[in-house]
C-alpha cells in the first residue's frame, strides 16, 4: 500500500484556460480522491443584473460566459416572456434557433479541440478550431461580432437575418458536413483516442441521476434528457431532429455525443432556413408587470435556467441563474478517482466545465474565519436585523 | 536597449492568465494560435509556466479571490516581464465596475505595458497589439 500524497492543480495551470483549483489525492499513480475549489471567476452578475434596466440585462447576462453567450440572454428573454405571457413572432423564433444551434456548433467544436489538446493530441485541436472559424465568420456576418452576439431581446430578436445572408449560412453548413464526418471517423478509427478515452472516467446512469448532471454528460451516460424536446421552447417541436444518447458513460461516449449532436445542429439550421417565414422580428413590449417567470434553454453544456421576479418597476428585483456546469462539475468526484493521474486531465475536461458560468457565489478562506453554512447565514442575518431594529427603536 | 530586451523581441513567450473573465478573451487568445491566425509565426508561444514567460496576458475583471494570486504570479515571473491587458475588463473593468467582488483595473495593481480593449478583442487586434509591443520594446 503506497502512501497518500496530494497533487495540487491550479488555480492557474496550463490544463484549462480558466482558474480553478483541484486537489488530487493519489496513492502512487492512482487517484483516490478529489477536492474541487472554485470561485476565482465570481463577478456578481446576478446582483449587477438586478441594478440594470430590463432591456440592459441581456447584455449583462451575455457576459456570464463567452462560449454559451447566447443561451443566457435566451433563457432570460424566455423568462421575461413567460412573465408577460406574450408570444414572439415566428420569424424571431427561427432566428433564435439558428443562432442557438450555430452557437452549439461552435461550442462543441471548441470542446472537441480542447479535448484533443488535453490528451496531448494537438492535431485535433488545430483541425477542430480551424473548422470552427467559418462558424465564427458567420456570426460576424449575421450579428457583427465573433462572440457576444447580442441577438436576443425581450419579445424577439435585435437584428434580422438578411435574405442575402441565407446562402452564406447554407454554404457553411454544407461545407461543415464533410469536416464533421471526418471528425466522427477520426474518433471511431483512431487507436490513440480509443485507448485514452474508452473505459475512462465512467459515470453510470445511476450516478448521473444522483448528481443531476445535464446535457451531453447525462446523455452520454444513457440518461435521455434534453430541454429542447422535454420542455420545448422556440419552435424546436416543429423541426425534425433526434436526441443523441450513448449508454457507456465514458469519455469516448461524451466525445461521440457531442460530435453526433453537431450533425443534428446542422440539420436543424438547414430546416430552419427552409421554413423561416417573412414578417416581424419582435413583439413590442411596453410595461413589465409584477410577477415571476422562468426560462429554460438547452445550452451546449446542458440546461440553463433563469428565474426573474418583477415588482412592476423597471428592474428585476431578483434574477437567479443556474448554469449547467454547476451540476456537471461535481460529477468529477466519482469519475476522476480510480483512474491514473494522466487520465485526470481529460476526465476533468470532459464535462466541458465552464467555471465563469458556474460561479454565482464565492467563498473566501482566511485563517481565523470559518465558512458559514446556509442556515448559519440566515441566523446571522436575523440577528443583524434584530440588532438594527433595536438601534432603530432607540432613535 | 539592453541585451535582455533585445533577446526578448526575438521570440516572446506568452503566459495566459484569466483573473475572472467570461472565457471569450481566453478563447480569442487560443484562437490566435490556431491555423487561421497562427501567432507562432511571430515567434510567440503559449507556455504553461509563468517562470518561462516574457509576456503575461491578463484577461478578465480582477476579483477579490484571484487578485492575490495574480500578484503572486507576477512576482514569480522573470523580469523584465511585460503585462498586456486583453479585453475591456482588465483595461477599465467594463460593466463590472459596480460589482461587489471586483477590485480595480489591472494598472492599479501592476504596471501594464499594453492595453487591447474590446469585448472580446478580435484575434487580429491581439496580433496587432502584440506586434506593437515588440516595437515598443525595441524602441526603448
Amino acid at each position: 500500500m503506497s502512501e497518500r500524497r496530494v497533487i495540487p492543480i491550479g488555480p492557474y495551470h496550463p490544463l484549462q484556460e480558466e482558474p480553478e483549483f483541484f486537489k488530487l489525492i493519489v496513492e502512487g499513480e492512482r487517484v483516490v480522491d478529489l477536492e474541487i475549489e472554485i470561485g476565482y471567476n465570481h463577478r456578481g452578475i446576478e446582483k449587477l443584473a438586478e441594478a440594470k434596466h430590463w432591456d440592459q440585462v441581456p447584455f449583462a447576462v451575455e457576459r456570464i460566459c463567452g462560449i454559451c453567450s447566447t443561451s443566457h440572454p435566451f433563457a432570460y428573454c424566455l423568462a421575461v416572456e413567460d412573465l408577460l405571457g406574450i408570444t414572439v413572432p415566428e420569424r424571431a423564433h427561427y432566428i433564435r434557433m439558428i443562432i442557438d444551434e450555430l452557437q452549439r456548433l461552435h461550442s462543441h467544436l471548441l470542446w472537441l479541440g480542447l479535448a484533443g489538446h488535453f490528451i496531448g493530441y494537438n492535431t485535433i485541436w488545430m483541425w477542430a478550431w480551424k473548422a470552427r472559424e467559418p462558424v465564427l465568420d458567420l456570426f460576424e456576418l449575421i450579428t457583427g461580432n465573433r462572440q457576444h452576439y447580442a441577438m436576443m431581446k425581450i419579445g424577439g430578436v435585435r437584428r434580422d437575418i438578411k435574405d442575402e445572408n441565407y446562402p452564406a449560412i447554407k454554404k457553411m453548413v454544407k461545407e461543415l458536413y464533410p469536416t464533421l464526418k471526418m471528425f466522427a471517423k477520426a474518433v471511431n478509427d483512431d487507436p490513440i483516442i480509443q485507448k485514452r478515452t474508452k473505459d475512462v472516467g465512467i459515470l453510470s446512469k445511476e450516478q448521473a441521476i444522483s448528481f443531476g448532471v445535464l446535457g451531453p454528460i447525462a446523455r452520454a451516460s444513457g440518461w435521455d434528457i434534453d430541454v429542447r424536446r422535454d420542455d420545448s421552447y422556440a419552435l424546436y417541436d416543429t423541426v425534425k431532429w433526434s436526441v443523441i444518447v450513448q449508454k457507456e458513460g465514458d469519455i469516448y461516449a461524451k466525445i461521440l455525443v457531442r460530435v453526433l449532436e453537431m450533425f443534428e445542429s446542422c440539420s436543424i439550421i438547414e430546416q430552419c432556413l427552409n421554413k423561416i417565414p417573412k414578417g416581424d422580428i419582435e413583439t413590442e413590449v411596453r410595461d413589465i408587470p409584477a410577477g415571476e417567470g422562468i426560462g429554460r434553454v438547452e445550452a451546449p453544456r446542458g440546461e440553463c435556467f433563469h428565474y426573474i421576479r418583477s415588482d412592476g418597476t423597471n428592474r428585476p428585483i431578483r434574477h437567479k441563474i443556474r448554469a449547467p456546469s454547476l451540476m456537471n462539475v461535481p460529477s468529477n468526484l466519482v469519475t476522476v478517482p480510480g483512474y491514473t493521474i494522466s487520465d485526470a486531465a481529460i476526465t476533468l475536461a470532459a464535462v466541458d466545465p465552464c467555471y465563469c458560468c458556474t460561479e454565482r457565489s464565492a467563498a473566501f478562506l482566511k485563517t481565523g474565519k470559518k465558512i458559514l453554512t446556509g442556515e448559519e447565514l440566515v441566523k446571522l442575518s436575523q440577528e443583524k436585523t434584530e440588532q438594527l431594529k433595536k438601534e432603530y427603536d432607540k432613535k | 536597449m539592453g541585451l535582455k530586451e533585445k533577446i526578448l523581441t526575438k521570440s516572446l513567450w506568452v503566459f495566459h492568465l484569466s483573473v475572472g473573465s467570461c472565457n471569450n478573451c481566453d478563447i480569442e487568445i487560443l484562437d490566435c494560435l490556431t491555423p487561421r491566425f497562427d501567432i507562432e509565426r511571430l515567434g510567440m508561444q503559449l507556455i504553461g509556466s509563468v517562470r518561462h514567460a516574457d509576456v503575461i496576458l491578463v484577461t478578465g475583471a480582477l476579483n477579490k479571490k484571484s487578485t492575490p494570486i495574480l500578484k503572486n504570479i507576477y512576482a514569480q515571473a522573470p523580469k523584465p516581464c511585460f503585462v498586456v491587458a486583453i479585453g475591456t475588463c482588465p483595461c477599465s473593468r467594463h460593466m463590472f465596475k459596480d460589482s461587489y467582488n471586483t477590485i480595480s483595473a489591472l494598472d492599479e495593481v501592476m504596471p501594464v505595458d499594453l492595453y487591447i480593449p474590446g469585448c472580446p478583442p478580435k484575434p487580429e487586434a491581439i496580433i496587432a497589439g502584440l506586434a506593437k509591443l515588440i516595437k515598443k520594446v525595441t524602441r526603448k
